[in-house]
């Protein structure tokens, strides 16, 4: 009962964002950039030891820590407040459907979109890798599917915060605001202030201690340094993963695996406390 | 058997301590197979009243039981069914996606939605996006989704606003029927004459107090409003008429005058000594917008 209105509320959602075109809005995104950055990364693959695959999951990796969150947010974020604004909650809320029902099958439409836009884009990559390299593109497998994965989860997280955002808004205008002025902070500010904070100490106390837990803590920053760390052609492409090297690699999966459940926690109380 | 009790229902909103409740005790029961008009002028507390109903806000005080069952519960919410103040719907979906949707989350099976929407004459545009279809189209996609299996309490806001004189007609048909069946029905108006004589009981809310309750007859009597006679005099009869009738007044050519309605024969009598006077008349009972126009002042 419960998993047949959870599954319902999916099929609806999906329906909408197809039509909404979000799910081609996501996929072009993707796919756009991916291309690019294949087209971009053929050149400098011949130089590196590591398999062109590899190369290609790497710089992909820094993509997607951009992308998959603001593509998350730009889908999740007038899941409540639309409904809202539109009028048509406080006739789901009189339904047996309870608000956990409602926010999950919300979700997993989402997912299904930033999973299909980050296939398509992971997958037009890889097939080019595969073009050009052939054989050896073989031993990037792995690190290809532990990055679509992660960018799930990566995008999970970011749904579930863009509904609290939605719920804590209440009207799509707000929503959007508080949705980009979010990813601003997580994503672009953060790194900021820290590689400004590592500047200033010098060495000191923040750049042991607190430094290595404030880049787990993020889940951006986690995602880059797991699926870094975890991959061979990390010194080639990024210089924060240099410093994070010393981090022991569970650390940013329990952080990549935790953020999707505590931010979908945080977004069911904020919908809790939105009054129809 | 009782389906909805309501005992000293007070609901103030947050932020609006000082000043009248928006609903101050009211009480109400309704049972199986009534219709119970809800009516009231706008800011009246109507929707507020079915809200609290449907456990959508939370009453500042008293007590709701639906079917024995706390608003809002599982229970309750299975057992009652809504359709919102101007019902809105995702309008990128189909008439038919929607109403499979609904059907989904009551646990029945999605395949009666044509069905449903045949019922309430939308079978033409099952297929259409909701984005394209009229006011009153939406309202009836509303109206189909709150026939969903059969629930045993329905929840009605201004349920036939929007809709033209047949609509309204077939809308009241169908309420009928669901009434036959024992469904307990609770339906809002601004309006006397929109209910008619269609519904068992009705409900004056104003300023969010209960001002009365009865039957269509009771609220006649209770209002004891006059009745309008008016009569049209033969040709050449107009001043002789005139004197039988000395409260008459001249309008339009007729005769005009009113009568307490326990006067209604002695007037009778009067006319039939008249005849060779009087070419036609009426008499007109107050019409249901007077009546409700008196209630409403009077309370006020
Ligand atoms: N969410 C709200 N917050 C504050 N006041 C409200 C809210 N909703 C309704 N009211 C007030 O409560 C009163 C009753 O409103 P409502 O129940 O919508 O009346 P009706 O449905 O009879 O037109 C009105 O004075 C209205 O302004
Ligand atoms: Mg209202």
């Amino acid at each position: 009962m419960m998993f047949a209105r959870i599954l319902s509320t999916a099929r609806i959602e999906f329906a909408i964002a197809l039509r909404n075109r979000w799910v081609a809005v996501g996929v072009v995104l993707m796919v756009l950039f991916s291309l690019v950055l294949s087209l971009a990364g053929a050149g400098s693959a011949g130089s590196l030891a590591a398999d062109p695959l590899s190369v290609t999951v790497a710089s992909l990796t820094s993509l997607s820590v951009y992308l998959v969150p603001l593509i998350a947010l730009l889908i999740s974020f007038d899941a409540i407040a639309g409904e809202v604004e539109r009028g048509t909650l406080p006739l789901h809320l009189t339904y047996p459907l309870s608000r956990s029902e409602m926010l999950l099958g919300k979700l997993a439409a989402q997912l299904a979109v930033v999973a299909i836009a980050v296939g398509a884009g992971y997958g037009l990559a890889a097939g080019y890798a595969f073009l050009t390299a052939g054989g050896d593109a073989f031993a990037g497998l792995p690190a290809l599917w532990r990055l679509i994965w992660s960018s799930t989860l990566l995008g999970a997280g970011f749904l579930s915060l863009g509904h609290m955002m939605s719920a804590l808004a209440r009207r799509p205008s707000g929503a959007a605001a508080l949705a980009i002025g979010l990813w601003l902070i997580m994503i672009v500010l953060y790194d900021l202030g820290l590689l400004a904070a590592i500047v200033a100490d010098d060495g000191g106390v923040f750049t042991t201690d607190i430094f290595p837990w404030a880049l787990i803590l993020n889940p951006a920053d986690a995602f880059r340094i797991y699926n870094l760390a975890a991959s061979d052609a990390v010194s080639a492409v990024s210089g924060l993963a240099g410093a994070a090297s010393s981090i022991a690699i569970w650390k940013p999966l329990a952080s990549l695996l935790l953020w999707p459940v505590l931010a979908a926690f945080a977004a069911r109380f904020a919908f809790g406390r939105v009054t129809p | 058997m009782t389906l909805l009790t309501l005992s000293h229902l007070t609901k103030r909103y947050d932020g609006h301590a000082t000043g009248p409740a928006a609903l101050a005790d009211v009480s109400l029961t309704i049972a199986a197979g009534e219709r119970v008009a809800l009516l009231g002028h706008n800011g009246a507390g109507k929707s507020t009243l079915m809200k609290c109903v449907l456990g959508l806000i939370a009453p500042s005080s008293g007590e709701i039981a639906i079917a024995g069952h706390a608003q809002g519960s599982p229970v309750a919410r299975a057992l009652s069914s809504y359709l919102p103040e101007s019902a809105a719907f995702h309008p990128a979906l189909t008439g038919r996606e929607q109403i499979r949707h609904f059907l989904r989350l009551r646990g029945e099976a999605a395949s009666k939605a044509d069905g449903l929407l045949d019922r309430v004459g939308l079978q033409g545009a099952a297929g259409r996006r909701i984005g394209t279809y009229s006011k009153g189209m939406r309202q009836r996609i509303g109206l189909a989704q709150a026939l969903i299996g059969a629930p045993r309490l329905m929840v009605l806001d201004e349920p036939t606003s929007g809709l033209d004189p047949i609509s309204r007609r077939e809308f009241y048909d169908i309420l009928d029927e669901l009434a036959e069946n024992g469904t307990a029905i609770l339906l809002s108006s601004h309006a006397l004459s929109e209910v008619e004589a269609r519904t068992d009981r009705i409900v004056i809310l104003s300023k969010g107090q209960q001002v009365t309750e009865g039957t269509l007859n009771d609220l006649r009597r209770h209002a004891a409003l006059p009745l309008t006679v008016s009569m049209i005099p033969r040709l050449g009869k107009c001043a002789s008429l005139a004197n039988a009738f000395p409260e008459a007044q001249e309008e339009h050519g007729a005769l005009v005058f009113s009568c307490a309605p326990d006067d209604k024969g002695q007037v009778l009598e009067r006319l039939a000594a008249n005849t060779e006077r009087v070419a036609d008349f009426d008499i007109h009972p107050p019409s249901l917008d007077d009546i409700y126009a008196h209630i409403s002042r009077r309370a006020a």
